[in-house]
């Protein structure tokens, strides 16, 4: 492999790895915000003791996905070097303004957050975890408006001094619909995240107990009870939103990357209507769009690209040509396109991947959804499931939005390749701004530097994740461990002295350790 | 003042925000093992920084997206010529980040010490790192005129690296001892003002030598004076902490990093990457740099945007403002029954 694939694995790896915990961060985090502010509302230790057990899993998670994240600050620089010079005027300050007005917010109100327990009032701290939150939803916002903005580039004209776009409508780059319509859908999808894991966990400790004989009636029954429910909904609203905005999204791809969509769908030829795959078989891999062949529904491709069962879908083959004509049919003869100069282009991204990523998408989505109908019909009016496949399959199936996201973001990033800033079809040929992946990478790093770092990356990410599960997976299994649900002496109801008191022997940690109410240090 | 100079004072007053603030839990992290003999000391010198660290690193990446917002050009020569050694850094800061969090989330004392370890492991790495790294972008990388590293992967670790590296963690570990002093109470309390009477001179040296050398290249009269005024301060720290006087020693401590900060890229303006082949392949401000729609539409955003930073990060400063001591009844030194309950 040339030193652009190594980065290209690179960037892919860390970036799938990063995009486990923001979900989980982003979606967790607007439930967590309901529970805290029910809890300082209500009074009730239910709503404390989910806002506590939650918040948990909640930093452990978190704190993972802003060190992952500084990899990816980091890494265009590093690596794609010919990349940020050409995308600097418009990407960098994207960057820079997420850095500034959302992650200075999310990390000094979460650090409140964190140590403010029974130390600030009640409101005031209910407020850092709303202030925490808002700010890694803004955070989110701003970058994928910076992702939509090579997807879909707006708000630039080329300087023909340096060949390079040049920013003049800031305001434009902010609201484009390409970003609207990412953000909502990726918003919806990180809920459908974390309200599986409420679901999951939630039925798995309400079976647990329920085999164990202990009581329905109390403060532990109802945190877990009470998770399933809220999981539950929320599932399913954010399904039917992920829904609609993924339609809408899909619309506008139809628009602005033609390609990704029909390669999407295998669809060879143009056709009206067009109709909508539902399996293909055949060699996908071969990447000739002839070598596939799908089970069809007639006309509903029409339908979802353009809301009628008439207008034609343009076809992989078409559009290869039509690209061809206007962006060429080989790269330039030019060095700064290492291996591929002079190379013919294809402007097919890879048929196996955005067909099956899309997939999976949306076969997880279902899944997920399906669960969450499930929890909520298995647990209605306080009836408890003893399914073990009911049960144990809502718990594997904490992992499907998860997957769903991943193979989300696998197919817009793979679906707009050959380009890595793809160009905008509603502008003039000959003004339009776009940028080859072959052309971004760093020409002064050595495929053996990446190398290096890709596998010292993957080998601490893996070992990363193996710790961040066992964690996980051991805060869960204890549980919510008080079991009365009354206040642990010594402890006022409101408030955490716990959080600031460092445990002077190892006797006052263990005992810390048998409390849901012991936080942080 | 054009908006590319403006920007180039934004970045380093970034820059030394960061030096300044995470300098000092950088340096209680690196203390640990040096003054933290038991365990309630450690604990005790961590909780000192729980608070704060996340929100001090976010002056890093603010200051790295800067760069690469108003300087891209700059970012991409800089951080490509240093490959392996930013990628290095980015591991500190990576396991240091996880310690932090994970290491109070499973309770045994194996656990614990790992996870410390760690945390002293990655804060020096990346302390060395950034120093090192800002050490060669204002004493010199070898870049060649299209603004690509010449020689092999560690071509961009020299002599001038080296210095930026030790500089950098030289100062936190003072700074780190100078704000334990501040922040803690009992026998942490002692042995961080023993620490930093002892090495507060001698840690300042390749700071100043670093500033100082920046300085002889291209410095001005405005420049000269700054280091003159870094100097004096090293002088009225060291008194100030020779007399237990913590407050003035930390305020000027903290001017010691000021100052330096100021000479260094006060002396390297309009420079941003100073080339060690040949002063004409130097990367000035003016072609690293963003067009001035850019930088007015960042200008704005900061303007409005570092106020409302600064005020809620000094809040949580003077919210987790009270000494902190070891002691599970009491753990902060003057804090009354109403401020623990409250």
């Amino acid at each position: 492999m040339d030193v652009l694939d190594v980065a290209r694995w690179q960037f892919g790896i860390t970036t799938v790895y990063h995009f486990m915990m923001v979900p989980l961060t982003i979606g967790l985090g607007i439930l967590l915000v309901v529970m805290h502010t029910m809890w300082v509302r209500t009074d009730n230790p239910e709503w404390l003791r989910m806002t506590r057990f939650w918040g948990r899993i909640y930093l452990i998670n978190f704190v993972l996905g802003v060190a992952t994240g500084l990899v990816q600050e980091f890494q265009f620089g590093l690596a794609w070097s010919e990349y940020s010079r050409f995308v600097g005027d418009v990407f960098g300050s994207l960057l820079a303004l997420e850095a500034l007005l959302a992650f200075f917010l999310e990390s000094t109100f979460l650090g409140l957050w964190i140590f403010g327990w029974g130390r600030i009032p009640k409101k005031v701290h209910l407020a850092a975890l709303w202030a925490a939150v808002i700010g890694s939803i803004v955070s989110a916002y701003f970058i994928i408006a910076a992702n939509s903005w090579m997807q879909h580039p707006v708000g630039v004209v080329t300087n023909d001094a340096t060949g390079r776009p040049e920013q003049v409508d800031f305001l434009a780059v902010l609201t484009n619909n390409t970003a609207i319509a990412a953000f909502s859908h990726t918003i919806v999808g990180a809920l459908m995240v974390a309200a599986a894991l409420l679901v999951g966990i939630g039925l798995w400790h309400l079976r647990k107990r329920r085999l164990a004989g202990l009581s329905p009636e109390d403060v532990d029954h109802s945190v877990w009870r009470r998770s399933v429910r809220i999981g539950g909904f929320a599932s399913l609203i954010a399904f039917v939103l992920v829904a609609v905005t993924g339609d809408y999204q899909a619309k506008l791809m139809y628009q602005q990357q033609p390609l990704k969509m029909s390669s999407a769908e295998a669809l060879c030829e143009t056709e009206a209507p067009a109709p909508f795959s539902v399996f293909a078989f055949g060699k996908l891999g071969s990447n000739e769009c002839d070598d596939v062949h799908s089970w069809t529904v007639p006309a509903l491709l029409s339908y979802l690209a353009h809301g009628d069962f008439e207008t034609a879908v343009p076809g992989v083959n078409q559009l290869q040509e039509e690209y061809a004509a206007a962006y060429g049919a080989t790269y330039p003869d030019d060095p700064s396109f290492g291996d591929k100069a002079g190379e013919p282009i294809d402007y097919t991204p890879l048929l196996a991947v955005t067909y099956w990523n899309f997939r999976l998408m949306i076969g997880m989505g279902m899944v997920s959804a399906g669960v969450a109908a499930y929890a909520l019909w298995a647990t209605r009016r306080g009836r408890v499931p003893t399914s073990r496949i009911g049960v144990y399959g809502s718990l594997l199936a904490v992992g499907a939005p998860f997957v769903a996201n991943a193979s989300g973001w696998i197919f817009t990033e793979m679906g707009r390749q050959p380009f890595v800033v793809y160009p905008n079809p509603d502008v003039p040929r000959e003004e339009q701004v776009y940028f080859f992946t072959a052309q971004a990478v760093s020409p002064g790093v050595s495929a053996a530097e990446v190398w290096t770092s890709l596998i010292a990356l993957t080998l601490v990410y893996g070992a990363l994740a193996v710790v961040e599960l066992w964690l996980i997976v051991n805060f869960v299994r204890r549980g919510v461990t008080t079991s009365d649900g009354a206040p642990t002496p010594g402890h006022t109801p409101d408030g955490d002295p716990d959080a600031d008191v460092t445990p002077g022997s190892a006797s006052t940690r263990r005992a810390d350790d048998d409390d849901v109410l012991s936080f942080a240090y | 003042m054009d908006l590319q100079t403006l920007w180039f004072a934004a970045v380093a007053v970034l820059w030394t925000g960061f030096l300044l603030l995470e300098g000092f839990d950088f340096g209680v992290a690196a203390l640990l093992p040096v003054i933290g003999r038991r365990p309630a000391d450690r604990h005790l010198m961590l909780r000192s920084i729980g608070p704060l660290w996340d929100g001090n690193e976010v002056w890093l990446i603010t200051a790295a997206g800067a760069v690469f917002a108003a300087f891209p050009g700059w970012y991409a020569t800089w951080l490509p010529a240093l490959y392996l050694p930013f990628v290095l850094v980015l591991f500190g800061l990576i396991i240091r980040a996880v310690a932090f969090e994970w290491r109070h989330s499973h309770h045994t004392e194996q656990w614990d010490s790992t996870w410390t370890n760690v945390i002293v492991t990655g804060s020096l790495i990346a302390a060395l790192g950034v120093g090192a790294a800002l050490g060669g972008t204002t004493l010199g990388l070898p870049i060649d005129g299209d603004g690509i590293r010449v020689g092999g992967a560690f071509a961009g670790v020299t002599w001038s690296a080296l210095l930026g590296g030790v500089a950098v963690l030289a100062y936190s570990m003072v700074h780190g001892a100078v704000f334990l002093a501040l922040k803690t109470e009992g026998p942490v309390r002692l042995a961080a003002r023993a620490f930093a009477r002892r090495w507060s001179l001698v840690a300042a040296v390749p700071l100043l030598a670093w500033a100082g050398l920046v300085q002889l290249r291209e410095g001005t009269a405005v420049t000269a004076v700054l280091w003159l005024v870094a100097a004096l301060a090293v002088l009225v720290a060291w008194a100030s902490i020779r007399v237990d006087r913590e407050g003035p020693a930390f305020s000027a401590w903290a001017v010691v990093m000021l100052a330096s900060a100021a000479t260094i890229f006060g002396a390297v303006y309009p420079v941003v990457v100073v080339s060690s082949i040949d002063p004409a392949f130097d990367v000035t401000i003016a072609e690293a740099s963003v067009s001035d729609y850019t930088l007015t539409v960042m200008t704005w955003a900061a303007g409005i945007g570092l106020p409302i930073v600064l005020g809620y990060q000094a809040w949580t400063y003077w919210v987790f403002r009270k000494r902190l001591t070891a002691d599970p009844e009491t753990p902060h030194a003057d804090a009354t029954e109403e401020q623990v309950r409250a």
